[in-house]
This record gives structure tokens, C-alpha cells and sequence, in this order.
């Protein structure tokens, strides 16, 4: 059974169809990096199977269930997180307070512990989860005061402590500067390899998907218009597939 | 503040509580009492802040606990102050649970709005249901036992005074405790980003309806002790102008510390106090003036400068070991 099966998706936005019958299959401990130009719905793809947009048509199955209509919270409980375009922190706690915050509610996925939230053995586990990004050092500033690749990283770093089946991250790389992009990635895939979780990303520059995805999805007018290994799918410098270019970078 | 000093804050103002008891003047044992049952209304309002919400109508909870005592004490003869306090608290703790599942959907001025509509249909039928309420005669409320003890004028105003600082003694462990758990810090996460909370695996409406839940409990149990210390109520305990102070005082407090409710609610209760003895006419603009002062000066409220003193005297105390 796949760990995620989306059947005949369809979302219009007025005249602007974002995902039209979209028909999408994710297997356990797949890598899977989502291509496509500006406005081919592949965030939207993202906001539907996390809740945050209910579709007008389709199925979408988690592990069999079907979830749609299902709140964000729901879903998140059932073993799907995510990271965000821009990052979703909690600017006025600390680095570390952010990553004890999502532990403490991904543990308990309750809201009635009495325990305090900083007990020693979830500082000791948030500490790990920083040490294992690079963050460990920048524990005690501000989120609102680390610099933008640091933020990204915080925020993927809050979708992996709640300890997910499947991790959704949106343009991970995005607003990290050239240098600092395969560094990032780097850390990011060996966490995410090592704790074997799938993982689905959305990502603009080729040379990272190329590197880091197992599968590619080309997504243009809410179509899948390609599924394969990369080194088939991004095999020239520029290509077109059905007529979406995709300008590679080795 | 880290947790010793938070212990040795709070054995140090019990005991400083526990002398006042004794040694205050009757007028002034009773203006703290009366403080001190406000505090607990405060906290709750301070909860709801710390999840940016604020609450325009916690005077209904308030009032809801007060007519609750009256009545059961007037109607069906009960006396025991503890028997008391847990039907004011369910009473008001009734309301909030269905009025919360009205509001917990909406955020800023909607939530303030819809808060106070609520607080003032309730004065409404205060007001009108004469012959249950007494209108705004209001109620007469007969001192009553405490652990089946009735005590003489003169040694119940200190009996009334050690109710509510034991009750307010508990709360403050409570929320101390709640304000440092999972839940606590998911209201602060609430104030700053629902879409993150959400997706934690939390759901932000069950977060924010408990909050309130919790918010109005704490404004019945102000309510239910405050019956007790002045005897007599009326629709007003439920007016705007009660929810409106309330608001005030825990904006002048601060809602970094619960102690800071504690602090803010006895100050401006004397405060208002003070005012109206020495300018009957204009003790609101006095009032006005503070919060002023004090918005323009620390934000955070006065914990902001309590806390803004404490650090300049740490650092001189470390210049002066330097220099030593």
C-alpha cells in the first residue's frame, strides 16, 4: 500500500485550475522532488494533501485512509508535517523553545500535560535535533533574530520533531544563498535519510533535485506531466517536457 | 526569572501576606481582599492575552459566580463558603463553556466585541429579572461558614482575607504551572502563528476554548470570593465598565509574571482608592494618567519594570565587583 495516494485530485481557483485530476502515489522512504514553473499548482498540491485547501474532487489516501476534508491538525497527527515557503516560527521564543514546542505537541499531540515544557529529557532531545542541523549554537537567540537559511532550517527542524511518516517541505532552499544551498540540503537529507522518513519537496533549482530527489514529478497547470528518476527526467541542460522548459544546472 | 527566585519571590510574599492579614487596619484589610479576588480575574484575562486575545466581558463570569452565591445562599440556605466557591465557580465555568464555543472561532476586535455583547446581555437580564436578581437593588448576601465555622464582625474580615489568599494561593501554583507546560507555551505559539500550531498537530480552537474555559472559571472564583468580603451585589459586577478595569489592570501588570496580576491588582485598587478620596471628580483621569505613564514607559506593564530594575541593579551589583 502506498504511503500516500492522491486519485483524481481537482482544485480550480475560479478560471486558474491549480490541480486538475492529478494523479499522484508516494511509496515509504521515497525521496520525491516536485518540479514546474510559477503557477503549476505544485504548492497547491502541498496546502491540499496537508488540509490547508479542501479539494472539489478527488481522494486523497494516507496509508489508506482517506483524509480529505480532514483539518490540518488532524492530518498532522497522522503522521504528515511540513516546512513553509516563507518560515512559519514562533518569532518571540527561542531557537530552542520552538523545537521544545513542537516536541511537546508532537509527543503528546494533547494539550492536557502538566508537565513542564522544558523538562531535562526534551532539552536534551531538542539539543540533538539542533546539533544534527547546525543550530545548536544560536539555542538561546531569538527565532526572530537568526538569519534566513538558519530560519529555513528552524523551521524544517520543527516539522521533524513532531516525528513524521511523511515530511512536505516547500522550496527548502529558497532565500539561502548559492554557498549556503547544498550545505543546508546536505544537513536537511542526511537527518531526514537517517531517520528514514519520506520526504516530498517542492524546489526550483534543478541542480538540488538532481542531487538529492529519487523521483521527479513535473508539475505544469495542475498536471503531472512527468514521473521518473531525475537523471532521466533532467538528462540535458534544457529541455521541454509536453511544453513545460526546464532549464538544468549540473 | 528562573525557578529558585521564583520560589523565594513567592515564600517571601506569602509571608509578607500572612503578617498583613494581622496587622492591616479593617478598611484596608478589605481593600485587599477585594484586590486579591480581582487578581483572580485578572490572571484569566492575562491568560487569554498570552494568546492575543482579549476578553471585553469577564465581568459576566464574574457577576455569573456572584448571583450564583447569592442564590444558593438566599434560595437554599447554604453557608459554607467552600460549598460556595465551587457553585460560583460552575456556574461561571457553565457559561464560559458554552459562550467559549461561540467565540473560540473569532480573533481580535471580533473575539473583544463578542466578549462584551455577551457581558452586557447579561447585565441586561440582571437588570430586568427584578424579582430573581433584585434589579439593580441588587442582592444582600449573609456572611457565611467557613469550614463550618462562624466567626464573629471583627475575626471575619481575617477569615475572609486567609479564604481568599489560600484560594489565590492555589491559583497561582496552577497557573505557574500552566503557563510553563506544553499548553502554556502553545498559547504563547497561538498569539504568534495559528497556521504553525496547527500544523503541530494542535487545534487552535480546542486551545483557545479551553483557555477561556480557564479564563472564566478564574474570573467565578474572584467572583464567588468577592460575595463574601462585600456583602451585597448588583447588575454591575457584569457592567462594561467591570470588564473594562479588569482589562486594565492586567495591561498595566503585564503578562510576563503571575505575581504581576497580584502586584497590579492591589496597586490599582488603592490607587483608585487614594483618587477618589482626594479628587472625587477626577480619580478616572489619575487612573487614565498611570496607564499613560506607564504604556509609554514599559510597555510590559509594571512586571517590565520590576524586572528592568532587578536587571540594571544585577549589572551594577557586577560593575561594582569589577571595580572591587
Amino acid at each position: 500500500m502506498p504511503l500516500l495516494e492522491v486519485k483524481d485530485l481537482s482544485m480550480h481557483f475560479d478560471a486558474i485550475v491549480a490541480a486538475d485530476n492529478l494523479n499522484v502515489t508516494v511509496d515509504a522512504g521515497e525521496v520525491v522532488g516536485i518540479i514546474g514553473p510559477n503557477g503549476a499548482g505544485k504548492t497547491t498540491f502541498l496546502n491540499l494533501v496537508t488540509g490547508y485547501l479542501k479539494p472539489q474532487k478527488g481522494r486523497i489516501m494516507l496509508m489508506g485512509k482517506d483524509i480529505v476534508g480532514l483539518r490540518p491538525h488532524e492530518i498532522t497527527a497522522m503522521g504528515v508535517a511540513r516546512s513553509f515557503q516563507m518560515p512559519q516560527l514562533f518569532l518571540e521564543l527561542t531557537v530552542l523553545e520552538n523545537i521544545l514546542v513542537a516536541l511537546a505537541t508532537g509527543s503528546s499531540r494533547s494539550l492536557h500535560s502538566w508537565r513542564p515544557l522544558k523538562n531535562k529529557e526534551r532539552i536534551n532531545e531538542a539539543h540533538e535535533i539542533l546539533d544534527r542541523l547546525g543550530l545548536d549554537e544560536m539555542h538561546n537567540r531569538l527565532a526572530g533574530e537568526i538569519p534566513e537559511g538558519d530560519r529555513k532550517l528552524l523551521d524544517v527542524a520543527m516539522a521533524f520533531a513532531l516525528k513524521p511518516k511523511l515530511l512536505f517541505m516547500d522550496e527548502p532552499t529558497s532565500g539561502v544563498s548559492t554557498e549556503d544551498k547544498f550545505q543546508v540540503m546536505d544537513r536537511l537529507m542526511n537527518v531526514l535519510n537517517q531517520s528514514e522518513v519520506t520526504t516530498v519537496f517542492i524546489e526550483h533549482d534543478m541542480s538540488v533535485v538532481r542531487r538529492y530527489a529519487k523521483r521527479v514529478l513535473v508539475f505544469n497547470e495542475g498536471k503531472v506531466m512527468a514521473d521518473g528518476h531525475p537523471e532521466a527526467i533532467l538528462k540535458k541542460e534544457t529541455q521541454s517536457i509536453q511544453g513545460v522548459e526546464i532549464k538544468c544546472c549540473k | 526569572m528562573n525557578r529558585t527566585s521564583q520560589q523565594t519571590t513567592l515564600i517571601v510574599l506569602l509571608g509578607f501576606m500572612v503578617v498583613l492579614g494581622f496587622i492591616l487596619p479593617d478598611w484596608m484589610r478589605y481593600l485587599f481582599t477585594v484586590a486579591l479576588c480581582k487578581a483572580f480575574v485578572v490572571l484569566g484575562i492575562v491568560i487569554l492575552l498570552r494568546a492575543g486575545l482579549v476578553s471585553f466581558g469577564h465581568a459576566l463570569f464574574f457577576a455569573a459566580a456572584a448571583y450564583s452565591v447569592a442564590f444558593s445562599a438566599n434560595l437554599w440556605g447554604i453557608r459554607e463558603a467552600l460549598v460556595l466557591i465551587i457553585l460560583g465557580v460552575l456556574a461561571s465555568l457553565a457559561l464560559a463553556a458554552i459562550i467559549g464555543l461561540l467565540v473560540a472561532g473569532y480573533r481580535e476586535i471580533f473575539f473583544a466585541m463578542l466578549t462584551l455583547a455577551f457581558s452586557m446581555a447579561f447585565f441586561g437580564v440582571l437588570v430586568k429579572a427584578y424579582k430573581f436578581t433584585g434589579g439593580t437593588d441588587g442582592l444582600h448576601i449573609p456572611s457565611p461558614t467557613i469550614l463550618g465555622l462562624q466567626f464573629s464582625p471583627e475575626i471575619s474580615s481575617i477569615a475572609k482575607y486567609f479564604l481568599t489568599l489560600f484560594c489565590l494561593l492555589i491559583v497561582v501554583y496552577l497557573i505557574n504551572r500552566l503557563v510553563n507546560s506544553p499548553f502554556g507555551y502553545t498559547l504563547r505559539a497561538v498569539k504568534e502563528n495559528e497556521i504553525r500550531v496547527s500544523y503541530m498537530g494542535c487545534s487552535v480552537r480546542k486551545a483557545v476554548y479551553l483557555a477561556f474555559l480557564i479564563s472564566g472559571g478564574l474570573a467565578g472564583l474572584g467572583g464567588s470570593l468577592i460575595t463574601f468580603d462585600v456583602g451585597h451585589i448588583d447588575p454591575y459586577l457584569s457592567y462594561w465598565t467591570t470588564s473594562g478595569e479588569f482589562v486594565f489592570v492586567a495591561l498595566l501588570s503585564g503578562t510576563g509574571n503571575v505575581f504581576a496580576c497580584l502586584g497590579g491588582s492591589v496597586f490599582v485598587e488603592f490607587i483608585k482608592t487614594y483618587a477618589f478620596k482626594y479628587a472625587p471628580y477626577t480619580w478616572q483621569m489619575v487612573l487614565g494618567g498611570i496607564m499613560l505613564v506607564v504604556i509609554l514607559f514599559s510597555p510590559g506593564g509594571l512586571w517590565a519594570l520590576y524586572e528592568n530594575l532587578r536587571r540594571r541593579m544585577k549589572m551594577g551589583g557586577k560593575k561594582f565587583d569589577a571595580i572591587t
